[in-house]
């Protein structure tokens, strides 16, 4: 008991440190590093919740693609960075103190906040014990039965995400050499091949 | 103090959405700290959705979550493929010059 409370302890505080420097570190590739890391420690929260799937969800597709998607783009972009954080100390007194009421309004309402007994009585789709079925073939049987809708929705969400990413970043280059099959057999000789009768001594 | 129960992992969401918010105002000018932020406020979201599903011992959470991660890929995606194509045609990503469509 206490390894997993020292366990929680150690991921929060080090998710919570770097979330903080997601938004202050200087240099935008160590804002991504540091996302990584808090990805990384929100996948040990779940792995401790038993939410084993969505850890190793979280770990292959956000730390895989999402973040080495934002690492690629950062990189990409030749920007100077120092001149995007000029508002850095103008905007931080005012934003600060609308985050400490928006967090102390949240504690508030957490602090008030009781789950109704009867709510474990009426549950949608009541969790399995580990010993029976594992997290990930529970989440399977009803991910592809009761919310195979959804699930296919969540498809095409990601099939239009990429079609849109692949339209607006597609350009047509000019002066690129590309293969025209139809029209290179098409090709005869008297299209290209041109016979000229040269004169001695004076050349084409 | 060392039960970890519901209530450590709410206030532990309530304190990243804070600084995913946080972000947000403070990082106004850099468009991809921006869309970092939306990345931590979703994902003290999922870590919301998935203590409750493991608090009340039901999976529909668990699911859900995963759809939100979905949407969050999705917009990832897309939001970086604007902001690429705002580079290649303005030469920068200044939020403030993002006004060329005001009336």
């Amino acid at each position: 008991m206490i390894v997993a409370s020292l366990a929680f302890y150690m991921f929060a505080i080090v998710l919570v440190g770097a979330a903080v420097m997601v938004i202050s570190a200087k240099n935008p590739v160590h804002s991504v590093l540091f996302l990584i890391l808090a990805f990384f420690n929100s996948a040990g929260l779940f792995v401790l919740l038993g939410a084993e799937f969505l850890a190793m969800i979280l770990v292959v597709v956000y730390v895989g693609a999402v973040a080495v998607l934002f690492l690629f783009v950062v990189m990409m972009l030749d920007i100077s960075f120092t001149e995007l954080r000029q508002g850095f100390l103008q905007y931080l007194p005012l934003g600060g103190l609308v985050a400490l009421i928006f967090l102390a309004e949240l504690l508030l309402v957490l602090g008030g906040f009781a789950i109704s007994p009867q709510a474990g009585t009426r549950l949608v789709s009541p969790m399995p014990t580990p010993e029976t079925l594992s997290n990930t073939h529970a989440l399977g049987q009803i991910i592809y039965t009761h919310y195979v809708y959804f699930f296919q929705a969540a498809g095409m969400i990601l099939l239009v995400a990429m079609i849109g990413a692949i339209v607006l970043t597609h350009r047509k280059r000019t002066g690129v050499r590309r293969q025209n099959i139809s029209e290179q057999i098409a090709r005869r000789p008297s299209d290209s091949v041109e016979v000229r009768k040269v004169q001695t001594g004076s050349g084409v | 103090m060392l039960e970890i129960g519901l209530a450590h992992y709410l206030t532990l969401a309530a304190i990243l959405f804070t600084l995913g918010v946080f972000g947000i105002f403070v990082n106004r000018k850099n468009v991809i700290i921006i869309l970092m932020s939306i990345e931590l406020l979703l994902l003290s979201v999922n870590i919301n959705l998935v203590a409750f599903s493991a608090n009340l011992g039901d999976l529909v959470g668990q699911v859900f979550s995963l759809f939100v991660l979905t949407v969050a890929a999705a917009e990832a995606a897309i939001g970086l493929a604007i902001l690429v194509v705002y580079f290649r045609n303005r030469g920068s990503i200044y939020v403030d010059d993002i006004n060329v469509m005001k009336g």
